[in-house]
C-alpha cells in the first residue's frame, strides 16, 4: 500500500525493511531470457537463450568471455552488463600483472558484487540492472556463481536466472546431483534441457538463438554460437527418445 | 658611430642535470644477442637466452624472446627487466583489442601498437631494442625493428644487441647479398634463413662474451609457431 512512498532512490528504506529500488532493479533481471550454469568435478558450463527485438536485428549476445579461465552470462540490462564485463576484465588483467596468476573467481564477484552494494547504498546513483551467472576454473576448482543487483552473490552447483527460470531450476533441482561425474558433453546436454523448460510454446532452441560457454581444468573458456551449437542441440534432440526423466 | 653594449659578459650556460641519486643507475644491460629473418610465408627469430650483468652470469637461461597471444613473437635485447614489462603490456593490449574488435591483432597493427607504447616512455623509456615478428596482412613474413622509443622500421632482416655488430653485416652479406657479386637476391628459404641463424649465432658465441648458453628459434608461418632450443658454447 505504502510501496510508493519509499521507492524513489536507494537510500531510502521503507517500514519493512525493504530497498525498493534494489527489489525493482532485480525485476529488470527477470524480464531478460534465461541462462542456465551447472557444473560437476571437472567442467562448469552455462548455457542461454538469445533474443532478437524484431527479425531485422541480429540476436543480443548472453555469454561473454572475461579471461582464458573465466566467463558470464548475463539477463537484464545488456549494458550495464558490458560495462561490469570490461571491469571484470581489466581486474583480471590487473591480477594478472600484479600476482602473476588468474584472477581466482570467488574475489572476481564479490569486486563486482561490492561495485553493485555502493549503488544500492549511495544517493543520486541507481543500482544495476542485470544479473550475471559467473563461471571460473581456478586453484580450486570449477565454480559457478550467481551476481545480482543488489550485490548479493552467492554460489551454486547448478543454477537458473531470467525469464521463466523457475522452471529451469526445478529441472536441476532434480538432476544436479548427478552432474558431479558428467562429463562435459553431458553436462552441456542436461544444461540445454533445463534451458528448454524456459521456453514458451511452440519456441524452440536453434543455432540461432542459443549460446554455450564452458570452462574446464584443461579446457579454456570457450564459447560456442550459431553452427558450432549444431552438434549439441543434434544431441539434445537424440536423447530425447531415450530420456528415461 | 653607436657603442654597442655586449649582450652578455660571459658565454651562455647549456642546462644540464646536476643532482645525483648516490650514482644509482635505472638502466642495467643484460648483454644478449636477437635476429630476425623474413621470408616469402615465414619468418626465422632467434635469441640466446644468456643473461648477464657487467662479468657475471645472472642465468644459463633467461629467454629473451616471447610469443605474444596473436601468434607473433617479440624478440628482445637490451634490459631485461624492462623487456619483460613491455612483454605484459602488449599482450594486456592484445588481449583488449581481442575482446573489444572479437579478433586477434594482426602483426602490422600491433607493431604500430608497439611503437606507440614505446613513445608512450619517452621521457623514461623501456631499455628495450625489441624486434616484432609475424606474418602481415598477405601471409607474408614480416619484422619490424625498433629504436627504445618507437622509431619502427619493417625490414627483411635485423640484429640488435650486444653481438649486434658482429651479426648485422653477416646477415647483410648472407641475406642480402651485401659486397657479393652475383647474388641472385630475393628472400631466402626456411631452412636457408635458418642455418645463416644459427650460424650468426655460433658465431657470435665465439667472439662476444655477452652471448652463448642457449640459443631460442622461433619458426613463425601459417600453421603457428614451431620453436627450437639449441645449445651454444657455455664459455
Amino acid at each position: 500500500m505504502f510501496r510508493n512512498n519509499y521507492d524513489n532512490d536507494a537510500s531510502t528504506w521503507s517500514p519493512q525493511g525493504r530497498i525498493f529500488q534494489v527489489e525493482y532493479a532485480s525485476e529488470a533481471v527477470k524480464q531478460g531470457s534465461a541462462v542456465v550454469g551447472l557444473k560437476s568435478k571437472e567442467h562448469v558450463v552455462l548455457v542461454a537463450v538469445k533474443r532478437s527485438p524484431n527479425e531485422l536485428a541480429s540476436y543480443q549476445k548472453k555469454i561473454v568471455r572475461i579471461d582464458d579461465h573465466m566467463g558470464i552470462a548475463m539477463a537484464g540490462l545488456t549494458s550495464d552488463a558490458r560495462v561490469l564485463s570490461n571491469y571484470l576484465r581489466s581486474e583480471a588483467m590487473r591480477s594478472k600483472m600484479i600476482y602473476g596468476r588468474a584472477l581466482p573467481v570467488g574475489r572476481a564477484v564479490n569486486a563486482i558484487g561490492d561495485k553493485a552494494q555502493t549503488n544500492t547504498q549511495e544517493y543520486g546513483r541507481r543500482p544495476y540492472g542485470v544479473g550475471l551467472l559467473v563461471i571460473g576454473q581456478d586453484d580450486t576448482g570449477p565454480h559457478l556463481y550467481e551476481f545480482s543487483p543488489s550485490g548479493i552473490v552467492s554460489e551454486y552447483y547448478a543454477y537458473s536466472i531470467g525469464a521463466r527460470s523457475q522452471s529451469a531450476r526445478t529441472n536441476l533441482e532434480r538432476n544436479f546431483e548427478k552432474f558431479e561425474d558428467m562429463s562435459l558433453r553431458e553436462l552441456v546436454i542436461h544444461g540445454l534441457r533445463a534451458l528448454r523448460d524456459t521456453l514458451q510454446q511452440g519456441k524452440q532452441l536453434d543455432t540461432l538463438n542459443t549460446s554455450i560457454g564452458f570452462v574446464g581444468k584443461d579446457t579454456k573458456m570457450t564459447i560456442l554460437d550459431g553452427e558450432n551449437t549444431q552438434a549439441y542441440l543434434d544431441l539434445l534432440d537424440e536423447g530425447e527418445a531415450m530420456e528415461t526423466e | 658611430m653607436m657603442d654597442f653594449a655586449p649582450m652578455h659578459s660571459a658565454p651562455a650556460e647549456v642546462p644540464v642535470e646536476h643532482h645525483s641519486h648516490g650514482g644509482w643507475d635505472p638502466y642495467v644491460d643484460n648483454g644478449g644477442t636477437s635476429l630476425a629473418i623474413a621470408g616469402k610465408d615465414f619468418v626465422i627469430v632467434a635469441s640466446d637466452a644468456r643473461q648477464s650483468d657487467g662479468y657475471s652470469i645472472n642465468s644459463r637461461y633467461d629467454p629473451k624472446a616471447f610469443t605474444l597471444s596473436n601468434q607473433t613473437v617479440l624478440a628482445t635485447t637490451g634490459y631485461a627487466a624492462d623487456a619483460k614489462r613491455l612483454v605484459e603490456v602488449l599482450e594486456q593490449n592484445a588481449q583488449t583489442y581481442f575482446h573489444k574488435h572479437e579478433k586477434q591483432m594482426s602483426a602490422p597493427a600491433m607493431a604500430q601498437m608497439l611503437s606507440n607504447t614505446l613513445y608512450y616512455k619517452r621521457f623514461f623509456p623501456y631499455y628495450v631494442f625489441p624486434i616484432l615478428c609475424g606474418l602481415d596482412k598477405e601471409g607474408k613474413g614480416a619484422v619490424f625493428a625498433y629504436d627504445p622509443v618507437g622509431n619502427m622500421e619493417r625490414v627483411v632482416y635485423q640484429a640488435y644487441g650486444s653481438a649486434s655488430a658482429l651479426v648485422q653485416p653477416f646477415l647483410d652479406n648472407q641475406v642480402a647479398g651485401a659486397n657479393q657479386r652475383g647474388h641472385e637476391g630475393g628472400l631466402l628459404d626456411r631452412e636457408t634463413a635458418r642455418k645463416i641463424a644459427i650460424d650468426a649465432f655460433t658465431g657470435a658465441t665465439e667472439r662476444d662474451i655477452y652471448t652463448g648458453d642457449w640459443l631460442d628459434i622461433f619458426v613463425i608461418d601459417q600453421t603457428g609457431i614451431h620453436r627450437e632450443k639449441r645449445e651454444l658454447k657455455h664459455d
